[in-house]
């Protein structure tokens, strides 16, 4: 017999926000994204534990439903497993229905529909702990036998919180009685329940009204919004700054000191030009990645998000997007896939298709390290107005270059496709919380095992065949140029070169813009790669690739290139993750196409401005 | 009245939900998150652009909604 029947298969489901993610890494020790807000989850996650019996239980982690009616692609995956239609996944043994002890008069309409599927099932009452700080008291004895379910209380984001669920889970669940009731009905009987059961001072929390008066504020709230963004900003440049220099120096001191060491040949070339001026300038930008985490993570932590969507939700709308594009579009700041990924939270198709086409314009991480080694050569150093830094406020432009794209593009996409039905809001602003710095500290360090994976992965193994291909064939005897004009990737950029001669590109770029296809940090890793290897011949090599860029392209290049990169066409992982959410390759071949097109023509028109203005 | 012809601050008790269209999926959705007769629902705050969206509590939680979707929700204004 196989492990999968012999271990009992239960499922998380509920309201959205109801802490079930949360509630899953606490079972199963694994270390889910959970946020504030509704949606977090948009697909199905898996784990397993043994409960002190020995028994051991599968967990299934569902996205959040407001009801068994779904509404959008992520509650249809919840609706598909609760009534066991999910293909290849048999229905769960035992429903876990979570619910928000602080907003049961919403979710406990879920446990009763849920409760209608006559399955057997466990309501967990969870954030406990929030309740009691606000005075609700639930009488969960009298909660269990009104429902005729068990019914236990954890608290996810405590240790041991979740006990008395395990515990209840190892009596395994009792089956309750079907019932019959309309959607009417449901509402009138979890009036009746809270009246019998629960016992709550205030509708909501006092801090939750305060604060929402300033940030919900027409005036206030818009000028908070654009200070948080724009403050992030400036900290990825001035606070990461010296921790870059840092890095910077340790690598080069290191790169040093293993040149010296090898012997002068290949093997050397391969470890000081591939790994330590390529693989290693990459690496330099982790301190910035890190930062513009933390403020992410925090923003998500807090609850401000859907504030957010909130104030933007008109602007967006008038741009053929939503304020539901809101959130989606903030994670692809991060990276486009969980951006493309968390759409499926939009209710209305065509809100959902513009912001999946949209979100590869915002700026994410993996092109922080191009604009950061382009800005630092070309842009100098300034302070501007007493405090804010030069550099800092381009990196800002950039961004913003890209937001507004990305509200054009949806617009002028809405002009073109008449809308398929009415679009709505429809969106929960949940209580604020004090973000947990342990769940911080975990994301933070989540997010900088996935870089240092992907630059000791995918970026060291495209820069060792990017060396290969620059270093062989060798130059010819008797040969004048730099040995890297005969290699491999000196004919394949000397040969694309001519298409991108229009936008100031040099044959350098164009090499390095093939393995950035795969992902985008490896255009400065190869670019670092090239150079050390064309430098090898005179022994400039020690020096810097931002310093060896500003000697060698003009500012129209250097421009030209910043502006290819806020569309520059995608990496190849978020054209794939395109064509999953879309199912089909048209929208993928759209997107690619048109990001392509709009990159070629940008950079064209910036460097035959840029070249007149300061040549 | 309609919901969204409430002022900042006011309050209603919710008579009905209107379809707009035969099976309309937002008025359905709009009663299963508890815009349902004789819930007491409170105007909490306007979008910045066009008084929209408008933030309304029902029961324990609160929802952004556009003046569309307001606009279904028909009250009776509570006594200030």
């Amino acid at each position: 017999m196989s492990e999968a029947t012999l271990s009992t298969r239960i499922a998380l489901v509920g309201s959205p926000n109801c802490g079930k993610t949360a509630l899953f890494n606490r079972l199963t020790g694994s270390r889910q994204k959970v946020a504030n807000y509704a949606g977090v989850t948009v697909e199905r996650k898996e784990g397993r534990f043994v409960a002190p019996s020995g028994r051991t239980f599968q967990v299934l982690d569902l996205p959040g439903a407001y009801s068994l009616d779904a509404a959008s692609p992520d509650e249809a995956i919840t609706r598909d497993i609760c009534h066991g239609r999910f293909p290849g996944e048999a229905r769960p043994d035992v429903l876990v229905c979570v619910a928000d002890a602080t907003n049961l008069r919403l979710h406990l309409r879920f446990v009763l529909e849920v409760r209608k599927l006559g399955q057997p099932m466990i309501v967990a009452v969870n954030m406990m702990d929030a309740a009691r700080r606000r005075g609700i008291t639930i009488d969960l004895h009298a909660l269990e036998s009104e429902l005729g379910v068990p019914v236990v209380e954890t608290i996810a984001v405590q240790r041991n919180g979740a006990a008395a669920l395990i515990a209840k889970l190892d009596e395994a669940g009792r089956t309750p009685a079907p019932s019959s009731e309309t959607p009417n009905d449901l509402h009138a009987e979890v009036r009746r329940l809270l009246a019998a059961t629960v016992r709550m001072p205030t509708r909501t929390a006092a801090i939750d009204d305060a604060i929402d008066r300033v940030v919900l504020h027409p005036i206030l709230g818009l000028l908070l919004l654009a200070g948080v963004m724009f403050a992030i900003f400036q900290a990825v440049f001035a606070w990461a700054s010296p921790i870059q220099e840092l890095v910077s120096t340790g690598v080069s001191a290191l790169g040093g000191t293993v040149g010296d060491w090898l012997p002068d040949g290949p093997l050397r070339s391969l470890v000081v030009d591939g790994l330590f001026a390529g693989v290693g300038t990459v690496l330099e930008f982790l301190p910035q990645i890190i930062i513009l985490f933390v403020f992410i993570l925090l923003l998500e932590e807090s609850g401000y998000l859907p504030r957010a969507a909130f104030l933007l939700d008109r602007l967006m709308s008038a741009a053929g997007l939503s304020g539901r594009s809101f959130i989606p579009l903030l994670s692809s700041f991060a990276c486009a896939i969980p951006g493309i990924m968390a759409a499926r939270s939009i209710q209305n198709p065509r809100d959902r298709l513009a912001t999946i086409l949209v979100a590869p314009l915002m700026t994410c991480s993996a092109r922080l390290p191009v604009y950061t080694l382009l800005i630092g050569a070309f842009v100098p150093r300034r302070e501007v107005a007493g405090w804010f830094n030069l550099q800092g406020l381009v990196l800002f432009a950039l961004y913003v270059a890209g937001i507004a794209s990305a509200l054009l593009i949806s617009w002028i996409m809405k002009r073109w496709r008449r809308g398929d039905g009415e679009r709505s809001l429809l969106l929960e602003l949940p209580s604020y919380r004090l973000p947990n710095l342990r769940d911080l500290a975990i994301g933070l360090w989540e997010r900088a095992y996935i870089f240092l994976r992907r630059v000791s992965t995918v970026i060291l193994a495209l820069t060792v065949i990017l060396w290969f291909l620059s270093s062989f064939p060798g130059a010819p005897a008797g040969a004048t140029g730099a040995a890297i004009d005969y290699s491999f990737a000196g004919k394949i950029g000397h040969f694309i070169q001519p298409l991108f001669a229009p936008l100031g590109f040099t044959w350098e770029i164009c090499i390095a813009l093939l393995p950035g296809l795969a992902a985008r940090e490896v255009a400065v890793s190869a670019l670092g790669t090239v150079y050390a290897l064309q430098a090898a011949s005179d022994d400039a090599m020690a020096s810097q690739l931002s310093a060896i860029v500003a000697s060698q392209w003009s500012v129209a290049t250097g421009l030209s290139l910043l502006v290819w990169y806020i569309y520059a066409p995608m990496c190849l992982s978020t054209i794939a993750v395109i064509r999953r959410e879309t199912h089909g390759w048209r929208t993928a071949g759209f997107a690619t196409a048109y990001l392509f097109a709009l990159a070629y023509v940008a950079s064209l028109v910036t460097y035959q401005v840029a070249v007149r203005v300061f040549e | 009245m309609k919901l969204c012809d409430l002022v900042v601050g006011q309050s209603g008790t919710v008579r009905t939900v209107d379809d707009h269209s035969p099976a309309d999926a937002i008025a359905r959705r709009l009663r299963d998150l508890g815009f349902v007769s004789g819930e007491s629902v409170r105007l909490v705050a306007r979008g910045p652009i066009g008084r929209e969206p408008l933030l309304v509590q029902v029961g324990f939680t609160r929802f952004a909604l556009r003046i569309a979707e307001a606009g279904r929700v028909r009250i009776d204004l509570s006594p200030a």
